[in-house]
């Protein structure tokens, strides 16, 4: 922690010159930079397209975008606990389910697409489900998918972002994204994020809830 | 007083995408609507080489019962819209819009191939939207006598 605070004070001291890479720049960017929808959207088209080229079936290509979500969504917690709190990361460790997934549905949102999701729900059905909602992922924003490809949702990108946080925070789980048809008759598509977790996540949340 | 119809031309004229935007639309078989896409591009080249002023091509034909308008990106893909003769629309606004739906909508879709026809719900939808909004402002400003909106 503070190697990193000096490094960034040494690039903010040395003069008026403009940082000569992305490594040298300060972790916590300060205002917040933000980054081009359409730069993203063409960049997660080919996404799109690398995994449609290495899959044989439409859970395939999910599958894929999953893993590659997962990929980030493990560097994702560190940055992101990092930023918080102005970047002291002094901001709390989260052992509770209730803490980790209010954490994701509204810091983690909004460290990525500047809002907070839209709710974060527990099944009726079952204990161990989860499920945030989220109206017009950024993923599926400019995608159509054609009747050949059913129900593919390119939101199994994002669902591998929160998998991918939740494992590094030693809550095991697994996340999909599911399209359900909105109740107050609007044209899209609503997406939802499914998160179960494992049982051994049930058991320690029961443990904890006994000790108070 | 209403739009007939959207043609998308792409750059080695043929048609990728055509809409009807009205009842008052002609009704034609997919063949004709792959003539008429084709000679227009003809037409618009044509047009640029016997011009006598430094043309891009066929910007706007305006007749009796007709007015045609069309836009030509510097990619080569050409935006065509008629309307009947009489609307109170900004063509030129229209195609605009188009053009921005179509970069936004078309070319973001991972599964949409360059220069083949389109086939993507969220731009059909985008399309009938912007045409909602034009007839919807137009019928506002009837009674001011067709002022700027």
């Amino acid at each position: 922690m503070a190697a990193l605070s000096s490094s960034s004070r040494g690039a903010a001291s040395g003069g008026t010159r403009q940082n000569s890479s992305t490594l040298d720049r300060p972790i916590v960017l300060r205002p917040r930079l933000e980054v081009s929808l359409s730069a993203f959207a063409f960049l997660f088209s080919e996404i799109v397209q690398y995994a449609q080229a290495r899959s044989m079936s439409i859970s395939d290509i999910e599958q894929q975008l999953y893993t590659q979500g997962t990929g980030i969504g493990h560097k994702l917690l560190e940055l992101q606990c990092l930023r918080e709190k102005q970047g002291k990361g002094e901001g709390k460790r989260q052992n509770r389910l209730i803490g980790i997934l209010t954490f994701i549905s509204s810091d983690v949102w909004k460290g990525l697409f500047g809002k907070a999701a839209d709710s974060l729900e527990k099944s009726n059905e079952d204990e161990d489900e989860y499920m945030i909602h989220e109206a017009e992922p950024v993923t599926n924003q400019f995608v159509s998918v054609p009747q050949s490809m059913g129900n593919l949702n390119c939101a199994a990108f994002i669902a591998g972002i929160i998998a991918g946080i939740l494992q590094s925070a030693d809550f095991p789980c697994e996340v999909s994204a599911l399209l359900t048809r909105p109740d107050d008759g609007g044209t899209r598509d609503r997406t939802v994020y499914l998160i179960k977790f494992s049982p051994e996540v049930m058991d320690r949340e029961e443990r904890l809830e006994k000790k108070g | 007083m209403t739009f007939l119809q959207l043609f998308i031309i792409n750059r080695s004229g043929g048609l990728i995408y055509n809409q009807d935007l009205s009842p008052a639309a002609p009704r034609l078989d997919t063949n004709d609507w792959l003539r008429m896409g084709s000679t227009f591009h003809s037409l618009h080249a044509i047009a640029a080489q016997i011009a006598p002023i430094v043309t891009s091509g066929i910007e706007k034909i305006e007749t009796d019962t007709l007015k045609l308008q069309s836009f030509q990106t510097r990619t080569g893909i050409k935006f065509v819209i008629t309307a009947e003769a009489g609307s109170p629309f900004d063509l030129d606004d229209v195609l605009h819009s188009v053009y921005e739906a179509y970069a936004d909508l078309v070319l973001k879709n991972p599964f949409y191939e360059l220069e083949q026809p389109i086939s993507c719900q969220l731009f059909t939808d985008q399309i009938n939207r912007i045409c909602a909004a034009q007839m919807g402002g137009s019928k506002a400003s009837r009674g001011a006598g067709y002022s700027m909106y």
